[in-house]
């Protein structure tokens, strides 16, 4: 996307389509503030938006190394009963072994 | 109470002159008296604390050796502890109880630490003032009207306020090392890959790091020694061999390239501040360091990279509060409604500010403007970096340009708040080690100058940050040290640790 693309500021669509995205319901005023805050935070970015990065590879880690493979082995875990213990809403109540229950999605 | 140096309180377990109840009991008891004013701790953990000061008197052959046996120390809130309540200072996680202990704590347990409280941050460790924790803002033991720093304020104001004399910080963009500087005690960000990230609570995971806060550089670097090392659990925790760190605290800086970055330190930053930093690098160099000048050209793009990298980041590790497994759940018959209420119920604002942001960097049209672009420009602060430690051996600057500022000042405009990080994120962002050591105080009230050995009224303190290469702790550590040495500012107590 080119530079003059970019909106000189957030409307309450954008802020609400960005929030659907993050499954964040806002507050009504929520939204004006945000609309104006983010926008203010991308205009201060908007510098980093001009430096010339041409043939500049980016950096998304900067571990030295790539991680090392492990063995494929089996190790101790957490139990079923210590992985649901912090569980809103858990059904232990089966003998092969508990799940965490959500609200009907389909039907 | 007094909380000795940690290695006071060591050495006393280990011969027996003291028991580790006892000085439990102590810091338990510093806490109570301390916390209704300071709001540093989210739980206390008297009882565990207890038994398992319990258990090292039962059997104090087997802690003989131990390098923490018996030392009271807090956790921040954002590194799990077993059957201990992590609430990441946020109403998501308030009844969270985890199932298992972050590597940091194990290895601290292991060595003898006795884990007396957690500490509060800032929710989900985003902001730079502690006011974003769902529990109230942690206040500075040295003004209760101001900030601690963030996000790491409560285990900074804890250790400032003499109750332990370690406690474990994490370091997103400057989280250990502002408030550090702050609350007027030592805070080391190690290497990327030092210390295993194993049960932090995630915020931006290529720049989140576990690290040490005490009163001073010895203290920071014995706890450091414990921390550091590879961890099965961690795969970016690195195999580097990790030395003793403490065996590095010569005194001996003679000939030690310290790089200044003049013409980043020369703007915006409070004159106290500015006067305080020159006179450090001072007494380096009557230690026998030298100075040279080094330039960090893109390092004035370091914020906005930050913000973009690390809110992209963030988006991706909060999507996992849903409702589902653990944490807060606000029913809906509908499960879309579900995750949305209960993540407006469970985020606060700042929270909320950032998943929004980072959700747009990465959105479809903006990613490559925003998001990749952030990517591009940390690897020339990286590169930067890169080229300062060709002709320096660290990177000095002040830890924070300003001292600690009033509760409430900047929490309108979170714009203003993000600029109080302008010194710490670019060794976040290009994984480097650094630490905060105090170098001084503001005027206050007109008395104390620059140089004085102790602060004037209403003084506060100032940080001096060293950054050294990648896996280079060693170097910075000594020369921290050896600053300490010349100077009284570590050893210097706000009021209320007199008591």
């Amino acid at each position: 996307m080119l530079a003059f693309d970019m909106p000189a500021e957030l409307s309450r669509d954008d802020v609400l389509k960005i929030a659907a995205l993050a499954n964040l319901r806002l507050e009504a005023d929520e939204i004006d503030r945000f609309a104006r805050q983010l926008a203010d935070i991308l205009a201060y970015a908007d510098e980093v938006r001009q430096v010339d990065t041409t043939g500049v590879a980016p950096t998304a880690s900067v571990m030295a190394r790539p991680a090392a493979d492990r063995a494929d082995e089996v190790q101790p875990s957490l139990t079923i009963a210590d992985t649901l213990a912090n569980a809103p809403d858990p059904d232990d109540s089966r003998e092969e072994g508990g799940f965490f229950k959500v609200p009907r999605v389909i039907g | 109470m007094t909380i000795a140096s940690l290695t006071g309180l060591r050495d006393a377990v280990r011969s027996g002159a003291r028991s580790a109840t006892e000085i439990c009991r102590e810091a338990l008891d510093a806490i109570h008296a301390l916390n209704p004013s300071l709001n540093a701790f989210n739980t206390v953990a008297a009882e565990r604390a207890l038994a398992h000061a319990a258990v090292i008197d039962a059997d104090r052959d087997r802690w003989r050796e131990a390098p923490l046996a018996g030392v009271p120390i807090a956790v921040k809130d954002n590194l799990c502890t077993k059957g201990l309540r992590t609430t990441a200072s946020s109403r998501m996680l308030e009844a969270y109880v985890p199932p298992y202990d972050a590597t940091a704590v194990s290895r601290l347990e292991a060595a003898g630490a006795v884990i007396v409280g957690k500490t509060n941050c800032d929710e989900f460790a985003m902001g730079s003032s502690n006011e974003n924790s769902a529990f109230g803002p942690v206040h500075n033991p040295w003004a209760l009207d101001r900030t601690p720093g963030g996000t790491s304020g409560g285990s900074a104001a804890a250790v400032a306020a003499r109750i332990v004399p370690l406690a474990l910080g994490s370091d997103t963009g400057g989280s250990i090392r502002q408030p550090a500087a702050l609350c007027g005690v030592v805070g080391v960000k190690p290497t990327y890959g030092r210390v295993s990230r194993y049960g932090l609570i995630a915020h931006a995971s290529s720049l989140d790091q576990v690290g040490p806060i005490a009163a001073s550089v010895r203290d920071a670097a014995l706890g450091l020694t414990v921390l550091a090392g590879a961890d099965p659990a961690d795969a970016t925790s690195a195999p580097e061999p990790v030395p003793d760190f403490a065996a590095a605290l010569t005194g001996d800086v003679r000939g030690l390239r310290i790089g200044v970055p003049r013409a980043l330190v020369g703007a915006g930053v409070d004159a106290d501040v500015s006067r305080a930093f020159l006179a450090a690098l001072e007494v380096l160099a009557a230690r026998g360091a030298v100075l040279v000048d080094i330039d960090l050209p893109h390092a004035r793009y370091a914020i906005p990279v930050y913000y973009l990298v690390s809110t992209a980041e963030a988006s991706s590790n909060l999507a996992r509060y849903d409702g589902v497994r653990y944490g807060l759940r606000v029913n809906d018959a509908n499960l879309r409604a579900m995750y949305a209420r209960t993540r407006d119920a469970g985020f606060g604002p700042e929270v909320k500010r950032r998943i929004m942001l980072g959700t747009y960097v990465l959105s479809a049209g903006y990613y490559d403007a925003y998001y990749l672009k952030a990517q591009q420009v940390r690897t020339l602060i990286l590169d930067d970096y890169d080229r300062a430690f060709e002709r320096a051996d660290l990177v000095a600057m002040p830890t924070s340009p300003t001292g600690a500022f009033p509760l409430g000042e900047r929490v309108a405009d979170p714009l203003q708040m993000y600029l109080a990080d302008v010194f710490t994120v670019s060794a976040s962002l290009a994984g480097l080690p650094a630490v905060s050591v105090p170098c001084g105080f503001t005027r206050g009230h007109g008395a104390a100058k620059p140089g004085d050995s102790c602060p004037g009224e209403g003084g506060l303190p100032i940080g001096l940050q060293l950054t050294g290469r990648r896996f280079d702790e060693s170097t910075m550590l000594r020369a921290a040290d050896a600053y300490e040495r010349d100077t009284g500012w570590s050893s210097q107590r706000p009021p209320i640790a007199n008591r």
